[in-house]
């Protein structure tokens, strides 16, 4: 278990172990994890019922089919290799299993970065209707309080009220925002609001853009070409991409990933609506076949209602029980 | 994550087993687990699944196979017809009202499409149905939700009964009906506030404005993409609200949504419509048989036929097609195709649709799109002799024709040699036609949309 420990220890933040997840959080996981327990106390011993029992719990939590099969192929030689017949032993290997697997896929730093003389640039991208809009209110809230200039970028000049939308969250802030006509070029839009933000001397600027389908190829190409505008104006930029998926989204996440990966440099996700009852196993596979981390978590509709995320209470929130 | 259709998967393992004239547990049962393989991947619930494969593999035991059809493709035939079952539904439509406004409530979770699809539905009652139609704006939550809606309204051309965000939605609704009925609309449309399902106060809300207007439909929006939680959020809106049906979104995606499967399977709510797209005129009646292809991974086969149809009347098609085949293919012909090919729809689109074919990134869909639009430059800068004459191009011709359009040398020999290629493919599925076989893959009956030449291979 050395490598585990020391992984996880590298995983842990110094604060964060004793402050829980809300309510919302606590409910997908009592209900993977009462499920595992009550799994575990029905069989004294593991055996084929056992780990089809398993395969379900983790195929509804939407890891997938592939996922989920080699995952418990994986433990099953163990328990094989090793003679263990318990089933708590078999869930801890299970969790462990799927730890080492996420963290052995590279570092991965939740908060943003910042620099000396230029703003950070933050493009959230995402499928429609999945929750960026509020997602970006959510993040400059949070930098905000850590004292920092924010500033918004309207680019979603597409959907029917999506500006004001943005507006609305902008007002409540109370902090700057860009926008541009109805229609207008997204891709112009994004390119004034990040040289104001250089003007401004912003700490942060997030760009907002429409939700759009992976498989529109003009819509994508217009994602491409706003990411090279940025470029433009600031070197480098945008520093960080964020992809957001709803916890409720099944197969085609990984789909997705994949898509806005090729047209811009994803570098995180952040999986929204996870108050709900989906589990948001879908992560797991996108970390799995892309290595995109998770950064965030979305809790709820209210700006406070977002977390970083924490693979170790993450996992063992979902398999095991604590008490 | 490789294009590979069920039906591919399924007869390599079916070459295994040639010769046997009847489905047995033992020989279904390597064919069975591709078939729940296929299922789970396109979402449809873990229990929905174990019913559906057992129920199909008793339906299946000891059917003889029918004389033109192998067992796989037997197998095939009996899931598909048992999922064309199962999402069919004899009640698939809106029961409009005769001497008084339908009233018709839009629920789902958030960001599954209630306030797009509320405008679609709208615009497909005004324009096909010709309906008197008034919507209400009963989101008084999610910022700016009321300006789409107010916004969509304007676009479609119909009223809408906007309170603001400080009227609650029990008495939006209200005033909206009273409305509907003083001013004789034919149908009155409420969209409501997105929630998660476990949220109790939205399921109450819904509840007050349901015994409020005592709505004739109340249709649930699904998100094709959804994953396994879907049948929860289902059942949860049904035992609160007794669903009419239900519509699933973003169908327009590459999503197989299962889901449909599942919800249907689970709580028997029929589904109505599916959204196809991001504009007003993207809402289509619910096909099942094209879902149970598309949850099987098999390509939709029939939308593409009726894209075609649509563009192509047969005698036209026929036409070319001979045209093609006896070698009289000339570059107006290869023009034509190729603007009937960019009517139809984008190119990643149509691909998607064919089943067998690979996947193709955006960017190569994009790049395939524009050569297709050069070409068209390029070939409207021909005289008339030359379109039909390809053969007399020599280098002076060549370098006239690019400077007139602006093109490189490179650029019109890249033309000629597509069109050159797909002579000889002409040529080649002549001789295909003759000996009476099909080229591999079957897509000989494609060689219509020649225009696809842009296509990388
Ligand atoms: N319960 C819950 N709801 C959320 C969360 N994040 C977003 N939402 C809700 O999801 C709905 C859609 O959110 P938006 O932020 O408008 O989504 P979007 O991706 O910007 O949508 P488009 O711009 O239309 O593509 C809204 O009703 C939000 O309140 C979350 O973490 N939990
Ligand atoms: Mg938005």
């Amino acid at each position: 278990m050395g490598l585990i420990s020391f992984l996880k220890d590298k995983f842990k933040k110094k604060d964060a172990v004793t402050e829980t997840y809300s309510k919302g959080m606590e409910r997908s996981r009592k209900n993977f994890s009462s499920k595992l327990k009550n799994l575990s106390t029905r069989y004294k011993e593991v055996n084929q019922d056992y780990f089809d029992e398993l395969e379900e719990i983790l195929i509804e939590s939407d890891v997938g089919i592939n996922f989920a099969l080699n995952i418990i192929e994986e433990v099953l030689n163990k328990s094989e290799e090793e003679g263990i017949k318990d089933p708590e032993k078999i869930n801890e290997i299970l969790v462990d299993k799927m730890f080492v697997g996420y963290a052995s896929k590279g570092d991965i730093v939740n908060e943003l970065p910042f620099y000396e003389n230029t703003p950070t640039v933050l493009l959230v991208v995402g499928v429609n209707g999945v929750g960026k809009t509020t997602t970006i209110a959510k993040l400059a809230y949070r930098y905000i309080k850590q004292g920092k200039k924010v500033m918004l970028v309207a680019a979603d000049t597409f959907r029917a009220g999506a500006t004001e939308q943005l507006t609305v969250w902008a007002e409540r802030l109370g902090i700057d925002i860009a926008t541009g006509k109805q229609d207008a070029d997204p891709a112009s839009v994004a390119y004034d609001g990040v040289k104001k933000a250089k003007e401004n001397k912003c700490d942060l600027v997030i760009v907002d853009t429409a939700g759009r389908l992976q498989t529109k190829a003009n819509l994508m190409a217009e994602l491409a070409k706003i990411k090279r505008v940025i470029g433009k104006e600031i070197e480098g930029a945008p520093q960080e991409t964020f992809l957001i998926i709803d916890a409720t989204t099944g197969q085609n996440g990984v789909v997705q990933a994949k898509a806005f990966a090729d047209v811009t440099n994803l570098t995180g996700i952040v999986i929204t609506k996870m108050d709900g009852t989906s589990k948001g196993g879908i992560i797991l596979a996108i970390r799995d076949e892309l290595g995109v981390p998770v950064r965030f978590i979305g809790l709820g509709e209210k700006m406070e209602d977002l977390q970083e995320f924490d693979l170790d209470k993450y996992l063992y929130g979902l398999c095991v029980e604590e008490d | 994550m490789a294009f590979e259709s069920l039906s591919d998967k399924l007869s390599s393992i079916f070459k295994k087993m040639r010769g046997q004239a009847r489905l047995t547990e033992k020989n279904m049962e390597d064919m069975l687990k591709e078939i729940r393989v296929a299922l789970l991947e396109a979402d449809v619930n873990y229990k929905v699944v174990k019913e559906f494969t057992n129920n199909v593999k008793e339906k299946a035991i000891g059917q003889d196979v029918l004389s033109k059809l192998n067992p796989s493709q037997m197998l095939v035939k009996i899931v598909h017809d048992e999922l064309v079952e199962l999402l069919g539904s004899d009640d698939s439509e809106i029961h409009y009202q005769n001497n008084r406004p339908t009233v018709i409530m839009m629920v789902g979770l958030q960001g599954s499409g209630k306030t797009t699809s509320t405008g679609k539905l709208a615009y497909l009652l005004k324009n096909k149905l010709k309906k008197k139609v008034l919507l209400a704006a009963g989101d008084v939550y999610r910022p700016a939700a009321i300006d789409q809606l107010d916004q969509i309204a304007k676009q479609v051309g119909v009223d809408l009964v906007n309170l603001g965000t400080k009227v609650s939605p029990v008495e939006i609704s209200l005033k909206a009906k009273e409305k509907a009925f003083n001013e004789h609309y034919d149908v009155l449309i409420i969209d409501t506030a997105g929630r998660l399902q476990i949220d109790e106060q939205l399921m109450k809300e819904l509840n007050d404005i349901k015994d409020a207007v005592n709505p004739d439909e109340i249709l649930l929006l699904i998100d094709a993409m959804a994953g396994q939680d879907a049948v929860n959020v289902a059942n949860t809106f049904n035992q609160q609200l007794a669903l009419t049906g239900a519509i699933m979104s973003k169908l327009d995606g590459d999503a197989r949504g299962g889901a449909a499967l599942s919800i249907r399977h689970m709580t028997g709510v029929p589904i109505k419509f599916s959204g196809v797209g991001e504009k007003l005129t993207d809402l289509d009646i619910f096909h099942p048989d094209r879902m149970a292809d598309r949850i099987l991974g098999m390509g939709d086969v029939m939308t593409l036929v009726e894209k075609a149809q649509e563009e192509m009347d047969e005698k036209e098609a026929r036409r070319t097609a001979n045209k093609m085949m006896s070698g009289k293919f000339d570059l107006n012909d290869m023009l034509e195709n190729m603007r009937k090919v960019q009517k139809m729809g984008s190119l990643g689109g149509l691909l998607k649709l064919i089943p067998g074919m690979p996947k193709i990134s955006p960017e190569q869909q994009a790049a395939a799109e524009k050569e297709m639009r050069n070409f068209e430059v390029i070939i409207n800068s021909m005289t008339p002799y030359e379109r039909s004459n390809p053969d007399v191009f020599k280098f002076s011709r060549k370098q006239r024709v690019a400077n007139g359009c602006g093109k490189t040398l490179a650029d019109v020999n890249r033309v000629l040699k597509k069109y050159d290629q797909m002579k000889d493919m002409m040529k080649q599925m002549e001789s295909y036609r003759k000996s009476g076989r099909m080229p591999p893959g079957g897509l000989g009956g494609l060689g219509g949309f020649g225009g696809m030449g842009g296509f990388p291979q």
